[in-house]
């Protein structure tokens, strides 16, 4: 079955990474660096372009549904940055009339002041980083901006682009229910069509984790963090802005295509340092990563073309396994049938039966789907693990 | 042939790092046996679990050529002995073989109670006693407070102790010279028909079974046939020979020498340590004394994790007992663990060196239950049954008696830390028979329940006298006991493989511990599990583990999925090395782990 042209069925998407912040935030792991002198946006240019057109050359022909600047900070690229980039991914591929094309930014005066020229460039979505609806909290989370400038950021992301998204981080240090109920409701009151509510997160090696294991950081514990979940998930429903996914919420039909692309186990490729993708090149899918360090991914495109240093074809068990791991985390769950079409397996008979019996997994049969439970939601790595374990090998 | 007078046959007791290894690879070097560039550290000592420890599992033997100052080249033979107490009966034939010993002792730590037993052995052997200090050189080297602790504690004259340090092979010379001089050349006639002893016995994936031998009376001829009393079997002698410690092929071995032959003999079991060796048509050969057969004291469960590879279990164990008649198996299935093989060891030590060699050179991996030892129990019916496992204990009605074995262990330690260790002892039934000292050091003998002892004491010793306690234990015999299976109950269900047999008035503890020990080695489940210790239906503790509350990852995209999936990985390796029990995952650390009791 073909969507869109496209093979596999799940649609095409381009990620790029904009590796640069202004400062590094104390939670943060993803791949982003501070350059006090600023970069060379023309040369990294260049570099994306022909990344792009490398990329082509695998893929074929493809109908671009979705394109996503994340970063890092891509609001600190120039405008013209941003419409070279779009304007060489159009070159390559089809991009789709209405595609989604999102850019991440960073709600401050200065940004904001950028995205009309990135609206003009072709971005017609945005998605803030808003974090905190409180300013203690905002510079606790090492962000720069403060509340009343996220504010005025919102304001004109809201008159300047078709969609706008924004996150926040909770179950932060020392934060209780009540104190997280009245900034949720304040947040729901200046959402668009969707919010990303992500719980504090200590990821390995950040300044954070320091502070944690050394006593100084105090994150809610298990039983507090799942009631702050269940909160969230029941405001954001009376709201009109249910989770479609573990973190995410949308009105009915305004989920993050791009994002969808990742969770339905579409195909899309991962442009910029330390950029990921899954590519389908002659049937097979293939695992792709670059270059982390922008410099050397910078020098490494300049010689060879593309930043690629992994680039490996997935066995049909690697691609379940990735399939069960993105899926489950929808509302909608898991399609049964493109797991067995894709990934060769389906679950096993007991365990789904016993995750049922433990109210973790529904079966939907008229859509042969499973999902998640709220509850399964929250255990999530617990239920991928048995599902997993308990695979079995379906007639193909 | 050397004649009999030029033989000097000897071993080397010390205490494991006081330098044994050490000193036997200078003697070898001394003599020109190796070249430099063969010259592997501790020649003696081949496994590699031996070097690891540091401790010697089977006895080796070398023959050395030693010009002495007569001008007279006389031939050493080198026995060295298990070093470990498990060992003991091996230990107490290497000595057998043997005129002399030399003690090994290290001139900072002194006498330790392993040294202690094997010393009396020899003495028991009638060896003569050759005090060797070890490593004076050391800053710590306190020559006269030790040597003045030989003569106290072994009743041994040590004025003309030898001082050396075998590292950097300082005055070594002088132990030579003192075995031509001090150590008593073997009797024997080479006229009189064959006897010589079974010292030891391996298997050589080359030769076969390789049995080391001392001649007592006669001479060993290749193409000989042989009888081994004690299994009333024949053989012919195929190959003849000594070890220098390489391979050297003789056409005999006469009275007085330590040599090894191979003859078509199956297995090592074949082969029984202290046996005696005679000329087959000497049909009024009288064995020599001391012969026993090997006797198991402690048993346990092991089983493949997984249950594919119980074939490769049965494969590898078949293949280790060709080289260790002294460990035993026999099938076992267990509801819990599913199929796997009951064993019998020497002691503590021996099993895990057997469980370690099979996990290391059959890459296995094994679930170990807890080790149990053999209980005597007496039916109504006047029957006795001997119990090794926890699972086969007849429903208590029918039972007139239970007794188990007990033990009397003399334990060394330092003044510093005897509270603690009459505390342990205390702690596990120990009755106190006798406490000396000896300098400032403390010699301690106790009876013990050897239920008590095959858990952790050892580990426990170690720990609570950072190192310095020395242990050596002998079986006693029988007593009878209040004895009860303790069942463990996860998620109510009994796991077999956690039940084990306590004594009534120790029960309650145990059982409490084991919950608690089992509440921090099962995971969170996504629901609720109850544990639970019980005696028959009476449940005496219990805990609760907490279902899982928050295991996810709140954010997932930027499309790295493969991070993820490697995550994934992980936890599924982790969740194989789980054993099922009905919807609970047990890790097989818990088995083991959750019977060592930290006791405060």
């Amino acid at each position: 079955m073909l969507v869109s042209g496209n093979p596999d069925g799940a649609g095409f998407g381009v990620y790029v990474h904009w590796p640069f912040c202004a400062s590094k935030c104390p939670y943060c792991d993803f791949n982003s660096h501070v350059r006090v002198g600023g970069t060379d946006q023309a040369r990294f240019l260049a570099a994306f372009r022909r990344e792009i057109r490398h990329t082509r050359e695998r893929t074929g022909a493809r109908r671009v549904q979705s394109i996503f600047f994340g970063g890092g900070t891509p609001s600190l690229m120039a405008p013209a940055t941003v419409a070279g980039i779009l304007d060489e991914i159009a070159r390559n591929w089809h991009v789709e009339p209405g595609a989604e094309i999102t850019l991440e930014a960073n709600p401050s005066s200065v940004e904001a002041g950028r995205f009309h020229d990135y609206r003009s460039a072709g971005v017609n979505r945005v998605s803030l980083g808003v974090q905190a609806l409180n300013d203690p909290d905002l510079k606790a989370l090492g962000r720069l901006h403060t509340v009343a400038e996220a504010k005025a950021a919102l304001e004109v992301a809201r008159t300047t682009f078709e969609r706008y998204t924004f996150d926040l981080i909770y179950a932060r240090p020392r934060q209780g229910v009540g104190q997280w109920c009245v900034e949720l409701r304040e947040a729901l009151s200046l959402a668009g069509d969707h919010l990303s509510l992500y719980q504090l997160t200590i990821e390995p090696d950040t300044p954070f984790e320091a502070l944690h294991r050394s006593g100084k950081l105090a994150v809610p514990d298990p039983e507090l963090a799942d009631e702050l979940f269940a909160v969230t998930q029941a405001m954001t429903a009376d709201a009109g802005l249910p989770a479609y996914e573990i973190s995410n919420h949308a009105r009915p039909g305004a989920a993050s295509r791009h994002n969808m692309l990742y969770w339905h186990y579409g195909e899309y490729a991962g442009i910029g340092p330390g950029a990921h993708g899954r590519l389908l090149v002659d049937g097979r899918r293939r695992a792709t990563s670059t270059v982390r360090s922008p410099e050397q991914w910078l020098v490494q495109v300049e010689g060879d073309g593309h930043g690629a240093v992994e680039d490996v074809g997935l066995s049909r068990a690697e691609q379940a396994d990735e399939m069960l791991l993105m899926g489950l985390r929808l509302d909608e769950g898991l399609d049964l049938a493109r797991l067995a079409a894709i990934g060769g397996v389906q679950p096993g008979v007991d365990t789904v039966q016993r995750l049922i019996e433990l109210e973790m997994l529904d079966y939907l049969p008229e859509l042969h789907r499973i999902r998640a439970t709220a509850r399964g939601r929250f255990v999530l790595n617990k239920l991928v693990e048995e599902l997993s374990a308990g695979f079995e090998a379906v007639a193909s | 042939m050397t004649d009999i007078s030029l033989i000097r046959n000897f071993s080397i007791i010390a205490h494991i790092d006081h330098g044994k290894s050490t000193l036997s690879d200078r003697l070898i070097q001394l003599c020109g046996n190796v070249a430099l560039r063969d010259m592997q550290e501790q020649i003696l000592d081949s496994m590699d679990i031996e070097k690891e420890r540091g401790i010697t599992i089977k006895a080796q033997t070398v023959r050395l050529d030693y010009k002495y100052k007569d001008g007279k080249t006389y031939q050493l033979n080198l026995m060295d002995t298990p070093g470990h107490v498990d060992f003991a009966y091996e230990v107490s034939r290497s000595l057998a073989a043997c005129e002399g010993a030399i003690l090994v002792v290290d001139a900072s730590q002194g006498v330790e109670a392993q040294t202690l037993a094997n010393v009396y052995q020899a003495l028991d052997n009638n060896l003569e006693i050759l005090p060797v200090l070890n490593k004076v050189d050391l800053p710590a080297a306190d020559v006269d407070r030790v040597k003045q602790q030989i003569e106290d504690v072994i009743g041994l004259d040590a004025s003309d102790a030898v001082g050396v340090s075998a590292k950097t092979g300082l005055n070594v010379p002088a132990v030579l010279e003192a075995i031509v001089e001090r150590l008593p050349a073997p009797k024997g006639d080479r006229t009189k028909p064959l006897i010589a002893m079974l010292i030891d016995s391996w298997y050589d994936a080359y030769l076969g079974v390789v049995v080391l031998v001392r001649i007592r009376e006669g001479v060993m001829k290749k193409g000989q046939k042989i009888k081994l009393m004690s299994t009333d079997a024949n053989y012919q002698i195929e190959r003849l020979g000594i070890f220098r410690p390489k391979q050297e092929m003789l056409a005999e071995l006469g009275p007085g020498e330590v040599g090894f032959f191979t003859a078509s003999i199956k297995q090592v079991a074949d082969t029984r340590v202290g046996d005696t060796i005679i000329d087959e048509k000497n049909l009024n050969a009288v064995a020599l004394p001391g012969f026993k057969p090997a006797q198991p004291v402690v048993f346990c469960g092991l089983f493949p994790v997984d249950a594919a590879e119980f074939e490769d279990l049965r494969e590898a164990m078949g293949r280790l007992r060709l080289n260790d008649a002294s460990f035993s198996f026999e099938t076992e299935s267990s509801a819990a663990l599913g199929f796997g093989f009951r064993c019998g060891f020497l002691g503590l030590l021996h099993l895990e060196i057997i469980t370690e060699r099979l996990e290391r050179e059959f890459n296995l991996d094994l679930i170990t239950t807890a080790p149990s030892v053999i209980y005597h129990v007496h039916m109504n019916d006047g029957t006795m049954l001997e119990m090794h496992n926890p699972a086969d204990m007849p429903d208590v009605v029918k039972i007139a008696r239970i007794e188990e074995p007990w033990i009397k262990a003399t334990i060394l330690v330092p003044d510093d830390y005897l509270g603690s260790v009459l505390k342990l002892c205390q702690d596990r039934r120990g009755r106190q028979k006798e406490l000396t000292y000896v300098g400032s050091r403390a010699m301690v003998v106790y009876e013990l329940p050897l239920n008590e002892v095959v858990f952790d004491f050892y580990d426990r010793l170690k720990s609570i006298s950072k190192g310095y306690a020395s242990f050596d234990y002998a079986i006693i015999g029988y007593e009878e006991e209040q004895l009860v299976k303790l069942s463990m109950l996860v998620n109510n269900e009994a796991v077999d493989a956690l039940s084990m047999i306590v004594h009534r008035t120790r029960a309650e503890t145990r059982g409490r511990t084991m919950c608690e020990k089992l509440k921090d080695l099962i995971p969170p489940h996504l629901f609720q599990i109850p544990i639970q210790a019980a005696i028959g239906g009476k449940v005496i503790a219990r805990e609760t583990i907490k279902a899982l509350r928050k295991d996810v990852l709140a954010k997932c995209y930027g499309g790295d999925i493969s991070r993820k999936r490697k995550l994934l990985d992980k936890q599924k390796k982790g969740k194989k090395k789980m054993r099922q029990f009905g919807s609970v995952e047990i890790p097989q650390e818990a088995f083991i782990a959750a019977l060592k009791m930290d006791e405060n």
